[in-house]
């Protein structure tokens, strides 16, 4: 969280802003990260700095694999394992999930 | 290391917006589109200054701005870096010490190896013949690769064609940090519950190489190797995975095999 928080404070000094309103973090379901935790560090990291009081929205990302055999890709959506739906074989080849990012910042 | 400001990588985006001009895709929150309406009306026309900014900054951003730096070092240098990640006590030490008394006689090795206290393990990895470096983290449960450039500036490297990394004893944190490493060697070992994979799943699905260590006892400790593979399948279907015992050497000689892999064919 330390780390978003400076990449936003960093933004807000590169455009000169007074005042940061909202934030969009990217996070995919794969990430091991915990957006209940992210929002809970939020408010503490945020206490003192133009951000303050900013609303943090998540905006998830699926988790996606690409199946060898049906050379397609397809959603995991159970958890960890990644079965192709249509062949039933696994895939080691995550093409989203992952991610772990800083998308969008509203201020003035 | 150096301190200057990480650089932003390379896919780094940003479209500044000024006032209401927001293009498709890129409408404002309610909170601010509200705030925004309010200073268009007092201000002057186009005085406003409010901006929403789209950009795509990985949080992990300058750890992995670090790792690459790191991994084109190694590569400039013909170096197989190989970080082992496991629980504390799965045989990460055990395994490399035996690695560097016979695989370090005829490839030379180098170690960096991190701890929260204690240069213990780094004692046991010293080898006149291989360059080691202790890392002590002060209570942080990962490695970075600052640390990792840190440690590998304070070896000598002359000759040396594989670089382990004996990350700090934990399944959960290490998996988010890049070291710059080639492989990522994950330890399981039989002591550990065969559902560990599925418990911890992660780090496993990061592997490159997955070790079952300690499988001398499996059967002694009722630990059912069938099922453990079957759970490392599952989550890692893209990693190799070689069962190993440092005590009996039953698996050694194909972990090799796979170190020999790594070097460059001349």
């Amino acid at each position: 969280m330390e780390s978003a928080i400076d990449a936003v404070l960093h933004q807000a000094r590169v455009h000169q802003a007074q005042r940061v309103h909202r934030i969009v973090l990217r996070i995919g379901t794969l990430a091991g990260v915990e957006p209940d935790a992210l929002r809970f560090a939020f408010d503490v990291v945020t206490h003192g700095t133009v951000a303050a009081g900013a609303e943090l929205a998540i905006e998830s990302v699926p988790a996606q694999a690409r199946c060898a055999t049906c050379a397609a890709d397809f959603t995991i959506t159970t958890g960890f394992i990644a079965t192709c739906p249509r062949c039933g074989q696994l895939s080691g080849d995550l093409r989203s999930g992952r991610e772990l990012e800083l998308a969008r910042i509203e201020m003035s | 290391m150096n301190s200057e400001p990480a650089t932003p990588a390379e896919d780094f985006q940003i479209h500044p917006l000024s006032g209401a001009a927001a293009r498709p895709g890129r409408q404002l929150s309610a909170p601010l589109s509200a705030e925004l309406a309010a200073t268009l009306a007092a201000a002057p026309a186009g005085a406003a200054s409010v901006r929403a900014v789209d950009l795509r900054v990985p949080l992990l951003e300058k750890n992995d701005i670090l790792a690459e730096r790191n991994r084109g070092y190694f590569l400039g240098r013909g170096l197989a870096a190989l970080n082992l990640v496991s629980s504390p006590g799965a045989g990460k030490t055990t395994l490399l010490e035996r690695t560097l008394d016979e695989f370090g006689r005829q490839t030379r090795c180098a170690v960096v190896v991190g701890d929260l206290e204690t240069d213990n393990d780094g004692m046991r990895l010293h080898r006149p013949h291989a360059p080691v470096a202790q890392i002590t983290t002060g209570g942080t449960c990962h490695l970075d690769a600052s640390m990792i450039a840190r440690g590998v500036e304070s070896l000598d490297l002359d000759g040396v064609k594989v670089l382990f990394i004996e990350n700090v004893g934990n399944l959960v944190c290490p998996a988010s940090f890049d070291l710059g490493e080639r492989v990522r060697v994950v330890l399981l070992s039989t002591t550990e519950g065969e559902d560990k994979p599925l418990k911890y799943p992660p780090i496993f699905k990061s592997a490159d190489l997955v070790l079952l260590t300690k499988v001398d006892v499996a059967d002694a400790l009722g630990f059912r190797r069938d099922v453990a593979v079957a759970n490392i399948q599952r989550i890692a279907p893209q990693a190799r995975l070689i069962q190993l015992s440092t005590r009996s050497g039953e698996g050694i000689a194909e972990w090799y095999d796979f170190l020999r892999g790594l070097l460059p064919s001349r």
